[in-house]
């Protein structure tokens, strides 16, 4: 395994997106970054730029207004990254996914920028904070 | 031993310090906070990632300044840290007025931010750097002022040889008198000295340059990959740096090269500030920027000056 996926495994820094959530996983995702599940034991710290992260965690079905951002965002994070999609909305579209202000699951919108993306998926509505640990410890060992 | 050797041995070390040091800071943090918090080789693990992404140039940077400046603030970082060891450890080799060169060196790595940040085109960057602006020109007066007291108090002992501006005397007088800060005056300019630390490295209170919660990292936000790496080793570097000048210019610094006695107490010293400096920055909300420049003129200045009176009255 090369030095550089090595460094990510020990120091995931996570950025925050939220692409059209009903803030449900975006509370829980605020919880998951307090002193109670001290997710710095992973290495993980919340930081304020996608230019500096490591991580997205990308909650929200990805509404159309939302959707041209979410592939700026992911243009703009430092390659190589992981996309975490928070919740069912994020994984599958949830029950918005016959709305009309739905445009894609986020993973489709992600493959479509970048065909070698690293996605994994939490879901959960809302996935607790234990649930994300346990999805962001997963996918850090598979790289 | 050559010069390119003595710094690069200062530097490295002085760099591995710091990277603990930033660990000792984290693992405390997170211990104030009920929680158990980063292993140890945790800085390492940033470092090692940061260097194996790619670099990100926004469109409208001047991407030669942006990329150049925290090289230019590193090595600034470096330089101060070598003299600062060559003042302890080789005493008779620094050179007179090393303290002046100490000073002007440290004031690089704020000014490499802020050029750095003014060069990347962002608008969160130019707040933070016109942040760092107002910072820099408001702490430097009273650090001056605190730092001139170990200075004065040399002048009050001729046997000592008179004042001198050479780091290794103002470490032989402490040697032979004792530290600084047994006096009233030297006890009121370290207090000084310690909290312009703080704004030096941008820690609370005075992290206002890269508030992680209104600026999305201020100054840095532009950076990533390598260039976020070298300033972040630069940070690293000032945290090992500016208790090591407290601890020389006010504690006596290492008292005899030779001894490991007095290696021990230096390190005890160290870890001493260290940690004030890491309490301090978990027990305090942030200043605004007005509140920081009016404690600085208005609070720490003035008490500064009247160290430095008591110092000229053997005080």
């Amino acid at each position: 395994m090369s030095l550089t996926m090595f460094g990510l495994k020990k120091s995931p820094w996570v950025y925050h997106v939220n692409v059209g959530a009903c803030n449900n996983c975006d509370i829980e995702v605020l919880e998951l970054l307090t002193p109670r599940y001290d997710v710095e034991r992973l290495g993980m710290v919340l930081v304020g730029t996608p230019r500096h992260a490591d991580a997205l965690l990308v909650t929200g079905m990805c509404s159309r207004q939302a959707e041209p951002r979410l592939r700026e965002v992911y243009r703009q994070t430092p390659k190589p990254c992981v996309v975490f999609c928070i919740g069912s909305c994020a994984c599958t579209g949830g029950i918005f996914r016959h709305g009309y202000h739905f445009s894609q699951p986020v993973d489709h919108v992600i493959r479509d920028e970048d065909p070698d993306a690293i996605i994994a998926y939490v879901p959960g509505c809302p996935p607790k904070p234990e649930a994300m640990i346990a999805g962001a410890a997963k996918a850090l060992a598979t790289l | 031993m050559s010069i390119i050797g003595i710094f690069l041995v200062a530097s490295v070390g002085t760099l591995a310090m710091g990277l603990v040091s930033s660990w000792i800071d984290r693992k405390v943090t997170a211990r104030v906070q009920y929680r158990v918090g980063p292993p140890f080789l945790q800085p390492v693990y940033d470092i090692l990632k940061l260097l194996g992404k790619e670099t990100l140039v926004p469109a409208r940077a001047q991407g030669r300044g942006f990329l150049l400046a925290p090289v230019v603030g590193l090595a600034a970082g470096a330089v101060a840290a070598t003299i600062l060891w060559v003042a302890n450890v080789m005493p008779e080799t620094g050179f007179l007025g090393d303290l002046v060169v100490v000073l002007y060196v440290l004031t690089i790595p704020a000014i490499a931010a802020i050029y750095g940040a003014l060069a990347s085109g962002s608008p969160h960057a130019t707040f933070g750097a016109s942040r760092e602006m107002k910072l820099l020109l408001s702490y430097e007066l009273p650090l001056v002022l605190a730092v001139l007291v170990p200075v004065v108090q040399m002048a009050r002992a001729p046997e000592a040889g008179g004042a001198s501006f050479a780091i290794g005397a103002i470490v032989g007088y402490q040697a032979a008198h004792g530290w600084v800060l047994g006096s009233l005056s030297g006890l009121i300019a370290a207090a000084v000295a310690l909290v312009t630390m703080q704004a030096k490295l941008t820690l609370v209170p005075f992290d206002l340059p890269e508030a992680e919660t209104e600026l999305m990292g201020g100054s840095m936000v532009a950076y990533s990959g390598p260039p976020l790496a070298m300033i972040k080793l630069t940070r690293a570097l000032l945290l090992a740096t500016a208790p090591v000048l407290l601890v020389t210019l006010f504690a006596g610094g290492v008292s005899d090269a030779a001894s490991p006695m007095a290696w021990v107490a230096f390190a005890g010293k160290y870890v001493v500030v260290l940690v004030l400096v890491v309490l301090m920055r978990n027990t305090n909300p942030r200043l605004r920027i007005d509140q920081a420049v009016r404690l600085f003129w208005f609070g720490l200045a003035p008490l500064a000056a009247v160290a430095l009176v008591l110092a000229w009255f053997g005080m």
